[in-house]
């Protein structure tokens, strides 16, 4: 399970709308409970540095990359995963993304059909190396 | 010492450590140090020729090793070295010949997911569906299955054609409609029920009858063509308007034990054009040799085995899987359980597409079916309420049925019962000294009994019971059965 706070998800959708019609892609901060549970605290916002067509790949740089790990360890976080938008497309993960897919990472998509229409779903790698899909929670105050 | 700070995902293979140190020496030597130690990184870091990985990228400082000696680059005291994952990704490659991907929501898949999970149909052919934009002409017998599993498949934009209202007559085979729907539009009933089965599609409707005014301007926004209509007219109609506009045309008919399928004016993957419907037929039949559904009858079954199959027809043609029906031309005999398939072939002579062709554009097809020869004179003709009054007045006439016996027996208005093949033979037993009414169901065989009795016998005190006997019952005595 994987908790996103409203603020983040606020963020992510306004990066995801600010980039269409191309892919955004960037970090997810935050935390990993004793249960597994993720819980999502901040994002890293990165250029797409795909060459070339932009609304159907996305890229993120080594050294994006590396300003994320960095990121993390300042913050005393967990470097959680990543996050990219599928414009007009189902926010389920292409060939393209489970091919250059990590372990650990959650991927979390976001479907953006128009500017009302956004889904998303959030995807771990399994061990053979095929996604399953992981549930996400709204944060919830109790 | 130098330091390799490790990246996430690998940690959980290093005791969860972001930071090693390592001996100085090379990049080679740096990595073979941390597979030694951690085993289960190698997998993750050395392709199985032992090779660095295309997709792990090796940082020193913020320079790749790629732009320095790769392997062999020095790792000097106190440099940092950074193993990084290529992150990359996008959506699904459009399928090829596509002009774009059509997106499927969570639902759809769902609902489609018999469709994608079938070897060689998949996705790509589920795209196709959604992508593609077929008009249904008749929304009756052939059109309600036809329909219904067009709708239900996820054709993504349909169009419906049909200028009638729902009868209680058409419920024995017009899957389509129910008892709330009689009396509104086809078109519109088709609508509700084919909405509240999948919601995920585009309906056009078109509340016209289809004539060579209008026929161009519906049919250019289709991409296939179903015919399902009932009448020669609007067969050679439908024929023509696909050939002119270059578009397929999955034709199917039925009368009585008997159903057709073809598909017409099909281009197929070599770039060969098939046939179509005048190549079989150039011309009409004789008006009355071929009598419609509602005069000849038809088993209510019969149009939902044929529609299915026109159906599929439909799909095969948008799909491109299979061999379709083109040039090829099926008939079922539903009686004796069998079916023949005929090949078809283009004809020279066919006068919209042959060698030389005489139909450039659409002409009048009632006339050129006969069913408005401008040479005929008019029959005199008498309305339901006329004869009622005449009846009223007490009037001396006489009133014949040439109506088959079956019919006669579920219901009649007093006539007398000479069926049509028998008219000729009885032709003594027709008053000619005083008004004569012919009546049939709705008017098409008594007229052709009057023109044959006016033409061998001179009869001319012969008048046409406009309607027939349905409109006699609508007019006139609502408490007879119709049928």
């Amino acid at each position: 399970m994987i908790i996103i706070e409203p603020r983040v998800k606020q963020l992510l959708i306004d990066d995801a709308l600010n980039t269409f019609p191309d892919e955004c892609c960037g970090f997810l901060f935050g935390r990993e409970e004793s249960d597994g549970t993720r819980v999502v605290i901040d994002i890293l916002v990165v250029d797409n540095s795909k060459q070339g067509d932009k609304t159907r790949r996305f890229e993120i740089s080594p050294i994006d990359y590396m300003t994320a790990e960095q990121h993390a360890l300042d913050h005393e976080w967990n470097l959680l995963g990543i996050y990219h938008s599928h414009p007009k497309h189902p926010a389920i993960p292409s060939e393209h993304d489970r091919v250059a897919a990590q372990p650990y990472f959650s991927y979390v998509i976001l479907s953006v059909l128009d500017s009302q229409t956004i889904h998303f779903r959030s995807w771990l790698l399994n061990e053979e190396q095929q996604f399953e899909e992981e549930k996400i929670t709204d944060y919830q105050f109790t | 010492m130098a330091t390799v700070i490790i990246p996430t995902p690998l940690r959980k293979f290093t005791n969860n450590t972001a930071r090693l140190q390592v001996n100085t020496g090379t990049i080679h030597s740096t990595v073979q140090e941390l597979t030694q130690n951690f085993p289960d990184l190698k997998k993750h870091l050395l392709d199985e020729g032992g090779n660095i990985r295309s997709y792990v990228n090796i940082f020193i400082g913020n320079d790749d090793i790629r732009d320095l000696q790769r392997e062999k680059t020095p790792v000097k005291e106190d440099a940092v070295i950074s193993i990084v994952p290529a992150i990359a990704g996008g959506t699904p490659d459009p399928i090829p010949g596509s002009a774009s991907t059509p997106l499927f929501t969570k639902e759809e898949l769902a609902r489609y997911n018999r469709h994608i999970i079938i070897p060689g149909f998949g996705m790509a052919a589920q795209q196709k569906l959604k992508t593609a934009k077929v008009l249904v002409i008749g929304s009756g017998g052939l059109g309600s299955p036809v329909l219904l599993y067009l709708a239900a498949a996820g054709i993504g934009t349909i169009g419906i054609v049909d200028f009638d209202v729902v009868d209680d007559s058409n419920l024995q085979r017009q899957v389509l409609f129910g008892v709330n729907e009689i009396g509104k539009p086809k078109v519109e009933a088709a609508r509700r029920r084919l909405e509240a089965l999948n919601p995920y599609i585009r309906l056009n409707i078109y509340n016209t009858h289809l004539n060579a005014q209008n026929a161009l301007d519906i049919l250019k926004d289709y991409d296939v063509i179903a015919d399902g209509t009932d009448n020669f007219p609007t067969r050679y109609l439908v024929n023509d308007a696909s050939v002119l506009l270059g578009k397929p045309n999955v034709y199917a008919s039925i009368f009585q034990f008997e159903g057709q399928v073809s598909v017409f004016n099909y281009r197929n993957a070599q770039g060969q054009l098939g046939p179509n419907y005048r190549d079989l037929y150039p011309a009409p039949p004789p008006p009355g040799l071929v009598p419609s559904c509602a005069e000849g009858g038809v088993l209510g079954v019969l149009p939902g085995i044929i529609g299915s199959l026109q159906a599929l027809e439909v799909i095969k043609v948008i799909t491109g899987i299979g061999e379709t029906l083109s040039g090829r031309f099926y008939i079922f005999d539903a009686l004796n359980f069998e079916s023949r398939t005929f090949t078809i072939r283009p004809r020279e002579d066919n006068p919209i597409n042959g060698k030389t062709p005489t139909i450039t554009a659409l002409i009048d097809y009632e006339q050129f079916c006969g069913m408005r020869a401008v040479e005929e004179a008019p029959l005199k003709e008498v309305t339901a309420k006329e004869l009622y009054d005449w009846q009223v007045r007490g009037e001396k006439f006489q009133l014949i049925d040439v109506r088959e016996p079956h019919e006669f027996d579920i219901v009649n208005i007093g006539g007398e019962l000479i069926p049509l093949g028998a008219v000729a033979d009885n032709s003594d037993r027709i008053a000619r000294d005083k008004t004569v009414v012919v009546h049939c169901k709705v008017g098409g065989r008594s007229a052709k009994a009057i023109r044959e009795l006016q033409e061998k016998y001179g009869f001319t005190n012969l008048y046409n019971l406009k309607g027939g006997i349905l409109a006699y019952i609508d007019e006139v005595q609502p408490e007879l059965t119709k049928y």
